[in-house]
């Protein structure tokens, strides 16, 4: 195959396009990779509906390919339309925030998951729960598992505070993003001593 | 089999650096900038109407040319228009020519419609459609061929 000529795109002329595709409304998901968060890179997302993904460790390629799937392929790194959820994650880790003013977009998660989802988003700043106390919250005292299950697929951790969510022991138990992560969030919000 | 539509940002990080050059040949360094913006929204407009991630790049490189087309338009005065109907950039876009190369596989009408449509050389045709210049000439022709014989049987 002949190569064909190429020219390296300056940095300026990418960066305008990004900011024109996050104003002209087009994008299914807008995201930005947050390098030097207390917790590490996170990848955030929005769709026009709101937040829809955060996530550690990201590997872009792999969560591209997941949000092509569950929003629509429009996916693109635009930084200016996450600006919201940069400063409202910044006053978090900063010890200044203590509960998200962001609209969720949740529509690619199963009913059941944004059922307890939706009481997990009501155990305050500083406070834990357990996995049974959810289960029975959502009428199913014996669910503690599927409970677990529902955690560990949070599509949107830190913002619906599934690191709130404990053993019945008071054990960490896991976490999605790795057990140092959830200790450390719990000691920022003085939960852990 | 086709392929699935990528996400756009690997789609744009894969063809940003060809549109570009392409770009800057055809409208001068200066107006490639804007069309670059202009290309690469007209794309993501589209995008979610792909059905498959077949011939990107000639898709894409179409889109372009199309953007230099229009540009070359809107800055020449409507007098010039009219009394020099034939000069080079005049060339009938692709909504012109498309109606006509509905009927063609797909290869030979990404092929008349850049060569015809866009005067792209074959070379960059060929890099276009992932083959290569002798191809993107066969299907050019091939599909100029057909389209002779099909007007000829209505």
């Amino acid at each position: 195959m002949t190569p064909t000529p190429t020219a390296p795109v300056p940095t300026v002329l990418d960066e305008r396009f990004r900011a024109a595709a996050a104003a002209s409304g087009e994008l299914d998901v807008a995201y930005d990779v947050l390098g030097d968060t207390p917790v590490g890179p996170l990848l955030v997302g929005v769709s026009e509906r709101g937040l829809c993904r955060v996530g550690f460790d990201p590997e872009p390629e792999a969560e591209l390919e997941v949000l092509a799937r569950q929003f629509g392929a429009r996916v693109l790194r635009a930084p200016a339309a996450l600006d919201r959820v940069r400063r409202e994650l910044d006053e978090y880790f900063a010890g200044r925030r203590h509960a998200f003013d962001l609209e969720l977009d949740l529509r690619a998660t199963p009913e059941f998951h944004r059922l307890v989802l939706g009481e997990l988003s009501r155990v305050e700043y500083g406070h834990t729960t357990t996995y049974g106390a959810l289960a029975a919250q959502v009428g199913s005292p014996r669910a503690a598992r599927a409970v677990g299950t529902v955690m560990n697929r949070n599509p949107l951790p830190i913002v619906l505070p599934c690191h709130r969510v404990v053993g019945a022991n008071g054990s960490l138990t896991g976490y999605g993003g790795g057990l140092d992560r959830k200790e450390w969030l719990l000691r920022l919000e003085g939960a852990l001593l | 089999m086709v392929s699935t539509v990528p996400p756009f940002e690997r789609f744009y990080d894969s063809y940003k650096g060809e549109v570009l050059a392409f770009l800057r040949g055809r409208a001068g360094r200066d107006r490639a900038d804007d069309l670059f913006q202009e290309t690469f929204l007209r794309a993501l407009r589209a995008y979610g109407r792909l059905e498959h991630g077949d011939h990107l790049r000639a898709w894409v490189l179409t889109i372009a040319a199309n953007a230099c087309v229009d540009a070359a338009r809107r800055e020449r005065p409507t007098a010039e228009l009219n009394v020099d109907p034939g000069r080079e950039d005049e060339r009938p876009a692709l909504e012109e020519l498309a109606p006509l190369t509905d009927d063609l596989p797909p290869k030979e009408r990404a092929a008349v419609v850049l060569r015809y449509g866009y005067d792209l050389d074959y070379d960059m045709i060929g890099a276009a459609l992932g083959s290569n210049e002798q191809a993107a000439r066969q299907a050019a022709s091939a599909g100029v061929r057909r389209l002779r014989k099909e007007k000829g049987e209505r």
